[in-house]
This record gives structure tokens, C-alpha cells and sequence, in this order.
């Protein structure tokens, strides 16, 4: 089957949900984390009644409107891509995300119209007590906004809770709960909000550091400083653990984004992780070629622990789970591919017995459906091979990600360190480094978001549906008309952004 | 000796105040105001009426012809089958 579609179409649509994707990602986590800071910056002026913690939470308000207004319905434009680019998907998934989906919308909207607006508006107009209950309601809101599409995508990577409908093709949710608190979609949700918080305190960071190295607003820079490093430093910590946690959740559930993100080809017990290594880019699971081009370092046993929670256990590399391994009980692709064509065939021999009104005829070929179901993803590959994701951008996004997040924690004890020894205006290659944090931080997530969705590759569904059903039968030229489109509006967007943020900064916050 | 009783606007009528007086205070807030305006307008509008139809709402009258639809999509790799063109509303 997949000979016979546009190969290109698929690409282009997938190039252009990651554009979408990748550009809604810029905003989010900043107003996901942002929210945050702001609700302790204006709970530090409600308790001190000091004004300068008023001017500073301003300050940082009109920021964050900045990005919220230059981002908000940024996300909608996905939806588009669903109906018109994923349609098959779109059907088949509609049960499940449908209605959680609307009510996220719902809430989001009356959560901004009316906490949001306060909490911009509400200086002197509403209490106190009222005015900041109003800005963390704001916080709380936005994170929970955001639980329902990450259950989403959870439940894209690990459908739990479900059942497939031969008559409607559709998944069905049978069971909310376990859509809802799967430990996939718990991870996902803690590890996206917890990096959310320390890119937002990167974003003050960066910004703060800038004013005191240019020797303005000194007293506010430093004051921001240090809120942001305290909760930066916190939400990076955790982030570190709730990643390890889903490093866990893949290892359980897709074995093969795991091997390809670590560059493990050849199953391992006692398996090492990678700590530095140029991977080798034209390496196929197939062949005998080496997977690291020159050194790569190792740390022994580590993978082993972090997928297993045990260090001399077997950790399957992309081989075994192409092929198989009968030593270690793994089911292979090769395997897996002869049972979903045989659940695609008596789908297809329901659907005709059905045609037929043949209902003892139907019944039977229901029951070999039900038998192989689980495999039925598998029955639209061509090749086992085509069950690797791309193992290069796989591998280099999870290293930087992983890299990156090592560091930020040293940052930000950094920055506490010297707030604490009174002299971090005069530790100029820190405040340099500062600056440039914010993107740091930027490039860590969107690299997490790679890990995430090529790392899933060939799969819109987890061994469910694979991309290139998924799609709608269109032609690449029409997915790559407004391709070019969206990037011209985000482009143009992303220009405005920076232009009026620039120009906030500049201004600074306002005077007494 | 007591003052005349203060008068305090109905609700309704506060809570609109309050929208009208804090959108009139905006500055930056009016051109990100006409950003998310122009940028809903360019989504809408154009985007969505002209380039992002929703396939099979438009090419199908009913559900059952939706999943009929879709089930043929994923049955088609067992049997000869022709895909209907985007547009033609069967």
C-alpha cells in the first residue's frame, strides 16, 4: 500500500505540522512558566507592599502579554492541518480527543476573559487579596490548559484506554481514566510544565542580566534574579528526575525510539549511555557499518539503569527489535508485520462480509481481527526496516536536550551563589552568559519535542497507524503552497514579536 | 450625621466599566490587539476558507460515508480500490 501513495505528501505534511508545531512551541512554554514567576513576584508586593515589586511584576506582566497576544491561536492552525492534511487520523482519533479537546477550549476562553483581564486591569480597581488570587489563577489555568493536549499526545505515543471500532473506524475511549492518568501522559505533563518554568526563568534571566550589564534598572534586574534562579533551579531538578522518568515510559512502550535515540543498534546488557559521540548518518539497521564515526564516550551501565531501573539488565537495540531476539523473548518487527497483515485482512474480509449481510462469515473474520489488532500498525509497512525512526536527528536532539539540561542547573546556582555573595553585577561572563539562556533554553525544548516526535517515526498511532495512513490523499503541491505560507506569517510574526518585545525592554519598566 | 448613601453601579454595568476603562488604558496592548485581530482575520478568513477545507466533511454527506471512507483506507492494501477525488462530494 504504501508504494502507491505520495511519499512527498506525507513529508510535506509532516514538515509543515513540525513548522506549526515547533513555532506554537516558542510562546507556550514562556506563558506556561512565566505565569508562574509573575504570581510570586506580585504575592512578594501584596506581602511586603513595597512598590518596586509592584513596577517589577508590571514589568513582567506587559512581557508576557507580549508573548501570549504573538502567540494565542497559533495552535489552531494544527487543527486546520487535522481536518485537511490528517483525515484519516483525525477520524479514527476523534472519539477520544474530541471532547477533552473542546472543553480545554472552553476553559481557556473563560479563564482568559476573566482572570486574565483582571490581572492585567485589576490594578487599583480590585482588591488586593482579589487582584492576586486573579494572577495565579491566571498560572494555574494556563498550566491546566495545557493537561489536555499533552494526554493527547501521550496517548498518541501509548494508546491506553482504548478500543478500535471495525464499523466506525474509530478508537473508542473505554476508559477515561486510563487515558487520563496513563504514567505516560503524567510524565509528559509534569517534564513540558516543569521545562516551561526554568525557559521562563531563562527568559527573565536573560533579559535581567542585559540590564545589568548595560547598569540599568539595577535593583529591579537583581530582585527578578533572584526569584527566577530560585524556581529556575527548582523546575530544572525536577525536570532532570521527570525526564529520567520518561526515559522509563519509553523504554516500556517504545523500545525502538529509546535504541534510536542512543544510537543502540545492537541490543546490550550492562548498556552504556552515550555521553558525547558523532553518530554515523548513513549507518543502516542492516548493515555492518559502525555506529559512531571516531571517539564516543559511554557511561557504563547507565542506559541499562535508566530503562530498566536495574544496571546489568538487557536493553534492546534496533536490530532485535527489526528482527527479533529469541534469547531475550522480543518480538520483531519482521514478526509484528505478519500479524497486522493478517488483522488488515480480516478487516477488510468484515467490512465484505458485512457488504455481504454474511453474519456468521463476519463474525469469524471479527474474532481474527481481534486476535491480531494490536499488531495492526504493523501491516501497513512495507519493510521491517521501516519500523526505525531517523536514528541521526533522533540521536543529536535527545544529546543536546540532555546536554543542555544538565547545565541549567549549574546556571542557576550560578546566578544564587552570586546574588547571595552581593557581587553578580561584577561577574560579567556569567551575565553574558546569561543572556543567551533564554534561547538555550529554547533549544533545549524544541530538541525535547524532536526526541518526542521523530523519535515515534513511523507512527501516528504507536503501532496503530502509521503516518503515511494517517494522511489525507492529497498532492504535495497543495501541502507545500501553504507550507511556504505559514512560513511567511510566522516569519512575519515572529519579526513583530521580537520587534515589540525589543522595544518593551528597552523602555524597561515604568517609573515610580 | 450621616452622608447621602453611596450609589454603586448594578454589576453588570461595574463589570463592563471595568473591560471599558482597562482596554481604553492599554498602549502596547492596542497594537497587540490589532495583531491577534489581523492574525485571526488572515487564519479564518483566508487560511481556513481557502487553503484548510476539512476533507471529509466536504467530500462526504454523512458519517456512515466518512467511515466507509476510512475503513476503505485501511482495508485497501487487501483488495483493488480507487480513491475518490478531493472535491467529489459523494
Amino acid at each position: 500500500m504504501i508504494e502507491n501513495l505520495d511519499l512527498g505528501m506525507v513529508n510535506w505534511a509532516r514538515a509543515q505540522f513540525a513548522l506549526t508545531a515547533m513555532y506554537h512551541w516558542i510562546f507556550v512554554p514562556l506563558t506556561l512558566g512565566i505565569t508562574w514567576i509573575i504570581a510570586f513576584y506580585h504575592s512578594i508586593y501584596v506581602k511586603t507592599g513595597n512598590e518596586e515589586w509592584k513596577r517589577l511584576t508590571k514589568f513582567w506582566m506587559k512581557l508576557f502579554g507580549v508573548n501570549f497576544a504573538i502567540g494565542v491561536a497559533t495552535g489552531i492552525i494544527m487543527e486546520f492541518e487535522f481536518g485537511t492534511n490528517w483525515s484519516n487520523y483525525s477520524w479514527m482519533v476523534g472519539d477520544i480527543f474530541g471532547a477533552p479537546l473542546a472543553i480545554e477550549g472552553i476553559f481557556a476562553f473563560f479563564l482568559e476573559a476573566t482572570f486574565f483581564a483582571v490581572m492585567f486591569f485589576g490594578w487599583n480597581r480590585v482588591s488586593k487579596g482579589f487582584h492576586l488570587f486573579s494572577t495565579w489563577m491566571v498560572a494555574v489555568g494556563s498550566n491546566l490548559s495545557a493537561v489536555w493536549i499533552l494526554v493527547a499526545n501521550a496517548w498518541m505515543q501509548h494508546p491506553v484506554g482504548q478500543a478500535f471500532n471495525p464499523d466506525t473506524a474509530r478508537f473508542e475511549m473505554q476508559n477515561f481514566a486510563e487515558v487520563a492518568f496513563s504514567p505516560y501522559a503524567i510524565n509528559k505533563f509534569t517534564h513540558a510544565t516543569s521545562s516551561s518554568m526554568l525557559m521562563a526563568a531563562f527568559f527573565v534571566i536573560s533579559i535581567s542580566s542585559w540590564y545589568l550589564l548595560r547598569g540599568r534598572h539595577i535593583v529591579m534586574a537583581k530582585r527578578s534574579i533572584v526569584v527566577a534562579a530560585t524556581l529556575g533551579l527548582l523546575a530544572s531538578v525536577f525536570t532532570i528526575f521527570n525526564g529520567d522518568e520518561s526515559a522509563y515510559e519509553i523504554a516500556q512502550v517504545q523500545p525502538m525510539k529509546l535504541a534510536a535515540f542512543e544510537g543502540l543498534y545492537e541490543g546490550q546488557t550492562n548498556a552504556g549511555l552515550v555521553a558525547i559521540g558523532l553518530i554515523n548518518r548513513d549507518k543502516k539497521v542492516y548493515d555492518q557499518q559502525e555506529p559512531f564515526i571516531g571517539f564516543n564516550v559511554h557511561i557504563p551501565g547507565l542506559l541499562s539503569l535508566m530503562a530498566n531501573r536495574s544496571f546489568g539488565s538487557f536493553v534492546p537495540g534496533m536490530k532485535d527489535l527489526v528482527y527479533g531476539n529469541a534469547e531475550h523473548n522480543i518480538l520483531g518487527a519482521v514478526q509484528k508485520m505478519e500479524r497486522g497483515k493478517k488483522a488488515v485482512a480480516s478487516l477488510d474480509a468484515y467490512k465484505q462480509a458485512k457488504k455481504a449481510d454474511d453474519k456468521a462469515a463476519a463474525d469469524v473474520h471479527l474474532a481474527s481481527f481481534n486476535e491480531y489488532k494490536e499488531f495492526l500498525g504493523y501491516g501497513y509497512l512495507n519493510k521491517p526496516e521501516e519500523a526505525v525512526p531517523p536514528v541521526a536527528l533522533s540521536f543529536n536532539a535527545f544529546h543536546v536536550m540532555v546536554i543542555l539540561g544538565s547545565l541549567f542547573p549549574l546556571i542557576f546556582l550560578g546566578y544564587l551563589y552570586f546574588s547571595y555573595k552581593g557581587n553578580l553585577a561584577e561577574k560579567k561572563w556569567l551575565l553574558g552568559l546569561g543572556t543567551i539562556t533564554y534561547l538555550l533554553g529554547i533549544m533545549a525544548s524544541q530538541a525535547g519535542w524532536i526526541v518526542a516526535e521523530v523519535g515515534r517515526q513511523p507512527w501516528s498511532i504507536q503501532d496503530l497507524l502509521p503516518t503515511t495512513i494517517a494522511r489525507t490523499n492529497l498532492t504535495a503541491s497543495t501541502v507545500q503552497t501553504t507550507f511556504f505560507m505559514f512560513l511567511a506569517l510566522f516569519t512575519l510574526l515572529l519579526i513583530a514579536e521580537i520587534s515589540i518585545m525589543v522595544k518593551q525592554i528597552n523602555i524597561g519598566p515604568e517609573e515610580n | 450625621m450621616n452622608g447621602p448613601p453611596e450609589h454603586r453601579p448594578p454589576l453588570l454595568l461595574r463589570i463592563y466599566q471595568f473591560y471599558r476603562d482597562g482596554f481604553r488604558q492599554m498602549t502596547v496592548g492596542r497594537t497587540l490587539w490589532k495583531i491577534i485581530f489581523i492574525k485571526l482575520f488572515i487564519m479564518f478568513a483566508v487560511l481556513k476558507f481557502f487553503f484548510f477545507p476539512d476533507f471529509l466533511a466536504t467530500t462526504f454527506s454523512t458519517d456512515a460515508q466518512r467511515a466507509d471512507h476510512v475503513i476503505d483506507q485501511l482495508t485497501q492494501s487487501a483488495q483493488g480500490y480507487t480513491n475518490p477525488v478531493k472535491g467529489e462530494r459523494l
